[in-house]
């Protein structure tokens, strides 16, 4: 066999990794570019804690993150339970579930890049559009949105990175299962514990390189391409 | 227009009570740090007072005894800032129409191709802001301001950060479109020759109080407010009309009372009514009357009162028919013997009467 061809099993964590990535990066951004504008913009006591909750899957070992997230969105856990009684829907050992753990993992890097973006924005535009007859909700739509897109797209994309890289969390939230959470990182780990997996490791390895480099250079030129528009 | 607040800001109050007209320009004068801007913002409602009353026109908008605090958005007025902010990534044409688009049609009074035409933007409407030198920046703004039919515009010194000449090119503008558009207007600046010939009204600010408010010729004649002009604006403001615009000399001639004062040319037509600034430091006093002298004016008149400066200087009111200040040196006052109700000559050179952005500034 050619040393380019990929076998079934890598074509399959290759497609599973990239749903995984995409769909935890969508669920993410909404929430991400709410809390980056509490952080950045409202003053209330507490803050401290809130940015500190936010960041925490950054310090604390991946493993620790999955398993709180078993603890709490296992089919006993405290809000899993509810999630299965009112809803139906089991995030633990499927892709779902991955699809959280590597949310949660990735939403700090999202947060910051964000918050730092929208720090940016100058306010004065945002009280010229106020006296121009815009409301709050149209402001932040026309005018603090739209100036904050470069922070958006950096983050986005380093919260993609974050995700197609996720193991820890993973592995412990959602176990390792074959077409269903063996992602990339973890179908390496996969092929390191058995004979004649080097290769396959070797070619997992260097797909993740390549998609983690064009990631990064996608987001830098679209990046730059949106702050030259937006300075005119 | 009715504006009566008080806002504690850190160790700082404002507290200001001041009517303007419904149509015209009121112009906000005082040191910087006076409190000026506070005013302007708490107008637009960027900033919520203490406690106090503001309406335009017959609209209140805010009342702190009745609970009224009406959102900036629903306030139709028309802010012009210091610094332009127009939005960088929108073009000048999007920039314009932001507000006017909010605009319900039935409110709408402007239109919006006369603005463009008074502003001279019409060529600018496909750029971006960035694109725009600073005083085209400043009449996008006034533009993208005037286009939402605001109730009343308020212009937190929108020609502080541009250079004698921008200003040259703006100020005339602003002085059309008060007439043009009969939308009353508060105007904040601390440069007196920039309000000199635009505002209606002054009212001098403080310290966060308003010292005195009143017609700008009045107020410059006052002995006891000029402590609150700042030293390079003390001065005489006189009120006349272009008499010739063009004399034998090619200088302008204005006329006031039975009086003829030359000035540098001004590019207005005969009969224009036009205010001009003498400062003191440019007014010398003779006993006699000066002959073969560089001066072309030289005004008979009497002295209403001196008073001590700190320092070496004094400063002497002149009555020529209007009230002349004069700041010589206290020992030329001493020298000549000055007093009250002695006649004495005051003389004016033609190139430092500054006609408020009428002609090029100083600077």
């Amino acid at each position: 066999m050619h040393f380019w061809q990929l076998t079934e099993i890598e074509i399959e964590a290759l497609k599973l990794s990239l749903q995984v990535s995409l769909w935890a990066v969508a669920v993410s951004l909404p929430a991400g570019i709410f809390a980056a504008w509490i952080l950045a913009r409202v003053k209330f006591p507490g803050k401290n804690i809130l940015d500190g909750l936010i960041h925490l899957p950054l310090v604390i070992p991946p493993v620790v993150t999955g398993y709180i997230l078993l603890l709490l969105l296992g089919r006993n856990g405290a809000i899993g339970n509810l999630l299965y009684k009112y809803t139906g829907i089991v995030l633990t050992f499927n892709w779902k579930g991955a699809v959280i753990a590597a949310a949660v993992m990735a939403f700090p890097l999202l947060v910051r890049s964000v918050r730092l973006s929208l720090e940016g924005v100058d306010q004065g535009l945002e009280s010229a559009a106020r006296t121009l007859g815009a409301g709050p909700i149209r402001v932040f739509f026309t005018i603090t949105l739209p100036l904050t897109i470069p922070g958006i797209i950096t983050g986005m994309i380093l919260a993609f990175a974050r995700s197609l890289g996720e193991f820890g969390a993973t592995i412990t939230f959602v176990s390792n299962i074959q077409g269903e959470t063996r992602t990339i990182p973890l179908a390496l780990y996969t092929f390191t514990q058995v004979p004649d997996g080097e290769i396959g490791a070797m070619r997992l390895c260097i797909i993740s390189i390549v998609i983690a480099m064009a990631a990064l250079i996608c987001s830098e030129l679209i990046a730059r391409r949106f702050s030259a528009r937006l300075k005119g | 227009m009715q504006i009566n607040i008080k806002r504690r800001q850190g160790s700082f109050l404002v507290d200001v009570g001041f009517s303007g007209s419904d149509t015209g320009v009121t112009a906000l004068y005082g040191h910087s740090g006076a409190g000026k801007t506070s005013v302007v913002n708490m107008v637009s409602g960027l900033v919520k007072p203490d406690k106090g009353h503001i309406s335009v026109k017959d609209l209140c908008l805010f009342d702190s005894e009745k609970g009224i605090n009406l959102p900036i958005d629903q306030r139709r007025i028309g802010y012009v800032f210091q610094e332009g902010r127009l939005f960088p990534h929108y073009s000048v044409k999007n920039n314009l129409t932001y507000g006017l688009k909010l605009t319900p049609p039935s409110l709408r009074f402007i239109d919006f191709d006369s603005v463009i035409d008074l502003l001279g933007i019409g060529h600018l409407l496909e750029r971006r802001p960035s694109k725009l030198s600073g005083g085209e920046k400043q009449r996008v703004a006034i533009g993208r301001a005037l286009l939402t039919s605001p109730a009343i515009l308020l212009m937190d010194e929108p020609l502080a950060s541009l250079d004698a000449k921008r200003k040259a090119e703006v100020l005339p503008f602003i002085t059309r479109l008060s007439a043009e558009f009969k939308i009353p207007i508060l105007y904040v600046s601390h440069h007196i020759d920039e309000i000199l010939n635009l505002a209606d009204k002054l009212v001098i600010m403080d310290s966060g109080r308003v010292i005195a408010s009143g017609a700008p010729e009045d107020l410059f004649s006052k002995p006891d407010l000029q402590k609150h002009i700042s030293m390079d604006d003390h001065g005489s403001v006189i009120s006349g009309v272009v008499d010739d615009p063009s004399n034998c000399a090619g200088l302008t001639q204005l006329k006031f009372g039975s009086l003829y004062l030359t000035v540098s040319p001004v590019n207005a037509p005969k009969g224009m009514p036009i205010r001009v600034r003498i400062a003191a430091k440019h007014v010398g006093i003779a006993l006699k009357k000066p002959e073969d002298t560089s001066f072309h004016n030289i005004f008979k008149g009497t002295i209403r009162s001196i008073v001590d400066n700190e320092g070496a200087f004094v400063d002497v009111y002149v009555d020529i028919g209007r009230v002349l200040l004069a700041r010589i040196s206290r020992h030329s006052c001493n020298r000549l013997d000055l007093h009250e109700g002695k006649e004495v000559y005051a003389m004016i050179k033609t190139v430092a009467v500054s006609l408020g952005g009428s002609n090029e500034d100083r600077e």
